[in-house]
């Protein structure tokens, strides 16, 4: 042993480790071929490389993907919502839909703060009130958003008046009068409105086919 | 492979857990087999190992997605089979200490430490040998050790698994290789 190189056990180590300068490597070679119990030492290591790397590869039991996930803190709602989504594009098409008319219809209602309405000659307004002046006589349906309406003369034809009032006066309507106030009543018009539009539609394709 | 793990991640950072899954089911026999190379024991292996990938999940955020996943994932897993082989010790010696007069039984179970008669160990099973081989190495030559000759890494990435330079871990790969040498005299 006194003839070994200091070295050469970090050499041989170096040599295992694959980690190695070809100098070195040459060095490592000629020292084992002429020294009986460095070459035992390094026969050694081998196979105890050997023995380490036979072992046989271990698979994790057929549960643990399962068991692992059951064991891991419930996930936040929000991947859930995303997922349900992700899975039902029809109902969420349908739901995406019910909630922009519905805003829409609101904010329709809210956004139309303007005084306005439906346009016939004789009509005289004063402010914010539509006046249908006395001896006058308007034909046709009247619609009045923001302000109020009197009738001093005739209307022939439906009155609607949202946000506003009809007031009473000496005038004749040979329609009906309808006021409007919140948002509620606003969307049940339009809906009725809606249906009704649907029903002429139908009624007149009836009378097609008849 | 980088790239399909990495989109998993991204998902499972939006709270995704089913892409979660499939990151389980991708390095759960490797992870495992750490494990059990570490432990020496299936229970505690499986328990180690879950624990790991859901440590893994929780903090999933603080993970760089610049570097391997793997790396970081076995580094969780080898410092959590370190800590509880120091925390085992301690555990069997309260034990030991209450039993008292059972005393005997208590040591033969926490074998590893001892050595073994001759002959019960020529009666063991290659596969039974190395593993007992492997758990009589201490946990800082073991860790290296495992990940060297059982998972097969380079070393650079057993520096970052174990979080210790290069030359500390072929220190230890030396050194264990010299203890399991030592330990296989009369193999």
């Amino acid at each position: 042993m006194k003839a070994c190189p200091e070295n050469i056990v970090h050499v041989m180590n170096d040599y295992l480790d694959g980690d190695i300068s070809s100098k070195d490597e040459a060095t490592l070679k000629a020292h084992l071929k002429s020294c009986s119990d460095c070459q035992k030492l390094y026969h050694e290591l081998s196979k105890t490389i050997a023995f380490v790397q036979s072992a046989s590869h271990i698979q994790a039991p057929s549960d643990f993907v399962q068991k692992t996930m059951a064991r891991l803190p419930k996930e936040k709602k929000q991947a859930n919502v995303q997922r349900w989504f992700k899975q039902h594009p029809l109902l969420t098409a349908v739901a995406l839909f019910c909630i922009m008319t519905s805003a829409m219809l609101f904010s329709n209602f809210n956004n139309e703060q303007q005084f306005s309405f439906t346009k016939q000659p004789n009509l005289v307004v004063e402010g914010e009130t539509v006046v249908v002046p006395e001896g006058e006589t308007v034909t046709g349906d009247l619609t009045v958003r923001n302000g109020d309406l009197r009738v001093e003369g005739e209307l022939h034809g439906d009155v609607t008046i949202v946000n506003g009032q009809y007031m009473a006066s000496s005038g004749v309507i040979t329609g009906e009068i309808e006021e409007i106030d919140k948002a509620f009543e606003w969307l049940w018009y339009t809906i009725k409105s809606g249906i009704k539009e649907a029903a002429s539609i139908f009624d007149n394709s009836s009378v097609q086919t008849e | 492979m980088d790239a399909l793990v990495n989109k998993r991640i991204a998902k499972v950072m939006k709270g995704d857990q089913n892409a979660f899954a499939e990151i389980v089911e991708l390095y759960q026999h490797q992870l495992y087999q750490i494990c059990y190379r570490m432990l020496g024991n299936k229970h505690e292996a499986e328990d180690i190992a879950q624990e790991a990938f859901m440590r893994a999940y929780v903090n999933i955020h603080t993970f760089d997605q610049k570097r391997k996943f793997s790396t970081w994932l076995y580094r969780i897993a080898t410092n959590l089979c370190i800590d509880r082989i120091r925390k085992k010790k301690p555990d069997y010696h309260l034990d030991a200490e209450v039993r008292g007069a059972e005393g005997l039984d208590m040591y033969s179970k926490i074998a590893n430490d001892d050595q073994l008669p001759e002959e019960e160990l020529m009666r063991m099973e290659v596969q039974e040998r190395v593993q007992y081989e492997i758990s009589r190495l201490p946990d800082k030559y073991r860790a290296a050790i495992v990940l060297k000759y059982i998972e097969e890494l380079p070393l650079a990435e057993i520096s970052e698994i174990l979080d210790l330079p290069l030359g500390t871990v072929k220190t230890r790969i030396h050194r264990g290789r010299e203890a399991l040498r030592k330990q296989l005299s009369n193999l």
